[in-house]
């Protein structure tokens, strides 16, 4: 079997007292497409966090293509790295929020061709183009030049992805991205999603959409208290779950 | 057609007029007028205490307003105040940055900074600083406690220009670096962590990201402390420093006509600041991008709008 792309072994996380991730350990194949479904504050955002080292981790790893995250092993030592190349090693991770953050006072063209020019591999007018095709991709064409509060919420969350695509990532990572829209948006935000899942893109994807989780998941995972309860295909852990935790959610949400 | 499910309380009449057709009549603000008869009033009465009264002495006014000395004198006190601006918030910049960053020992140094100057009076900064070569005759460049390498005489290295400017620019650098370090915590921390999610550099963070969106906290603020520093420059005439009001005070002094020279320096402090006004308007507007839906449109552009609406209907009524 391939090593897998993203390795998380026994990582722990408390903020305080408070023990969000209780060692969770999860392997994510290239091209797979994993949601994570569980109740609110079971972890599943702050595990989503620490895959980008957006939160450290107090114990365990997370290794993303053999590369270790946040630290540079030597011998038998982790050194922790600059910041500057734990920045550098988020480049390759797209990272979709909840509420956007859009950066307000730059258009959606600019908020998606930021970073790439940030990185300075390429000229403004090919970074330009680039952005132009990722927007007209997510099906904002007409919108490039828009500022982010002239766009609906399913708008500037399609931007949002568009912007976190623009480095061109090897992986996604969504944090429940239709959690702050309105019903009749939370549709074209899924519809993008799922084109990506079907294009191969390796992507973690936290969600309440169980509908969602259905039709383009090739595993779930379900967590609760901080650790993972039960994993399978959509039709193992949503149609015949194990796990009275998961029988208990599903019956809640479904 | 009836689609309403309860009756409009007040429009339920049996006649069937439709009421898209009535004549709107706008709310009235009698009280508006009362006041700006009021106001109009006061200012024509303060107006004409202005013209009548001979102890404003306007000809003696006329005469200096834009004499040469006094030309001068506004363009040191310019000068003042745009290098104590420049350095000042450059100086604040980092020290806000300082503060903000994750090392406590510039942390520990920007707040000892900014204690230490915002605890001494400007006044008494600048006499020490114009007194400074009577502490350090000279200014040694060496090892610490060892030999020196080479070396100034403080009188040459400090005039008084020089220790004004310092003085006014390290005193501004320590309210600078509050203005800023609260424009920047005041950005939402959204925006840093969807930056560093991006792996975008930390300077460019800053630039690019944070202060664009900081500016428009920081910018009513900074206006304010450029102002006070643009007056505040009058306390440089403790050095005998040829700014606009030491000026003034050495012509009162040879003819004595105190009021006319106050009034020439109050004349061009209010002139200079009317320009800096406009400047934190146009600023503002500029930082205002993407934070308002769309721009409400300028005092002018508001002008130039009723302008056209009149001639419009000047046009209609030929």
């Amino acid at each position: 079997m391939s090593p897998a792309m993203v390795d998380l072994r026994g990582i722990h996380k408390s903020f305080g007292t408070l023990e969000v991730l209780k060692g969770v350990t999860l392997k994510v194949e290239s091209g797979e497409v994993v949601v994570v479904l569980g109740p609110s504050g079971s972890g599943k955002s702050t595990l989503l966090r620490t895959i980008n080292h957006l939160e450290k981790v107090d114990q365990g790893y997370v290794s993303i293509d053999g590369d270790l995250l946040g630290y540079r092993r030597v011998g038998d030592r982790l050194h922790e790295l600059k910041e500057r190349e734990i920045l550098k090693q988020r480049t390759h991770i797209g990272f979709v929020f909840q509420n956007f953050n859009l950066f307000p006072h730059l258009t959606a063209l600019e908020n998606v061709a930021e970073a790439p020019l940030s990185a300075q591999r390429r000229s403004r007018k090919e970074v330009h183009a680039d952005a132009v095709r990722l927007l007209a991709r997510v099906g904002l064409s007409d919108k490039e030049n828009a500022y982010p509060r002239q766009l609906s919420g399913g708008q500037q969350q399609r931007v949002a992805i568009a912007r976190a695509l623009a480095l061109d990532p090897k992986l996604l990572l969504f944090d429940e991205p239709t959690s702050a829209l309105d019903p009749e948006l939370v549709g074209e935000v899924l519809d993008v999603i799922k084109d990506l899942a079907r294009t191969g893109t390796t992507m973690i994807v936290v969600t309440h959409e169980i509908g969602f989780a259905r039709e383009v998941a090739d595993r779930v995972v379900f967590m609760d208290g901080g650790v993972v309860v039960e994993q399978g295909t959509p039709a193992e852990v949503l149609d015949r779950p194990h796990h009275p935790r998961t029988q208990a959610f599903l019956s809640k949400v479904l | 057609m009836s689609v309403s499910a309860r009756p409009l309380p007040v429009t339920h009449t049996d006649d069937e007029t439709d009421l898209a057709s009535l004549k709107v009549v706008p709310s009235r603000h009698p009280w508006r007028w009362v006041g700006v008869a009021v106001v109009l009033v006061l200012l024509a009465q303060f107006l004409h205490g202005l013209a009548t009264n001979p102890g404003w002495d306007w000809p003696v006014f006329s005469q200096y307003f834009t004499a040469d000395s006094i030309l001068r004198a506004v363009g040191v006190t310019i000068q003042l105040t745009f290098h104590g601006t420049v350095l000042g918030f450059a100086l604040g910049v980092v020290l806000a940055l300082m503060r903000l960053s994750k090392s406590p020992f510039l942390q520990v140094v920007s707040w000892t900074y900014v204690w230490a100057f915002r605890s001494i009076p400007l006044i008494v900064q600048l006499l020490f600083w114009f007194n400074i070569a009577y502490l350090y005759q000279r200014f040694d460049f060496g090892v610490p406690f060892g030999p020196s390498f080479f070396s100034f005489d403080t009188k040459d290295l400090i005039g008084p220009m020089s220790a004004a400017v310092l003085g006014l620019a390290l005193h501004q650098a320590a309210y600078a670096a509050e203005i800023v370090r609260s424009g920047i915590i005041s950005v939402d921390h959204g925006q840093l962590e969807a930056a560093a999610a991006l792996g975008i550099p930390r300077l460019r963070q800053f630039r690019r990201i944070v202060l664009p969106q900081a500016m428009r906290s920081i910018l009513p603020n900074a206006a304010n402390e450029v102002i006070s520093l643009f007056k505040g420059t009058s306390v440089v005439s403790v050095m005998a420093i040829g700014e606009l009001f030491y000026q003034a005070q050495v012509i009162y002094g040879r003819n004595a006509r105190v009021v006319a020279l106050l009034m020439v320096a109050t004349v061009w402090y209010i002139a200079m600041t009317t320009l800096l006004s406009l400047v934190q308007y146009y600023l503002e507007r500029h930082y205002a991008k993407g934070a308002l839906r769309n721009l409400p449109p300028t005092p002018l552009q508001r002008v130039r709008a009723q302008v056209a609406v009149l001639r419009a209907k000047a046009g209609a009524n030929r």
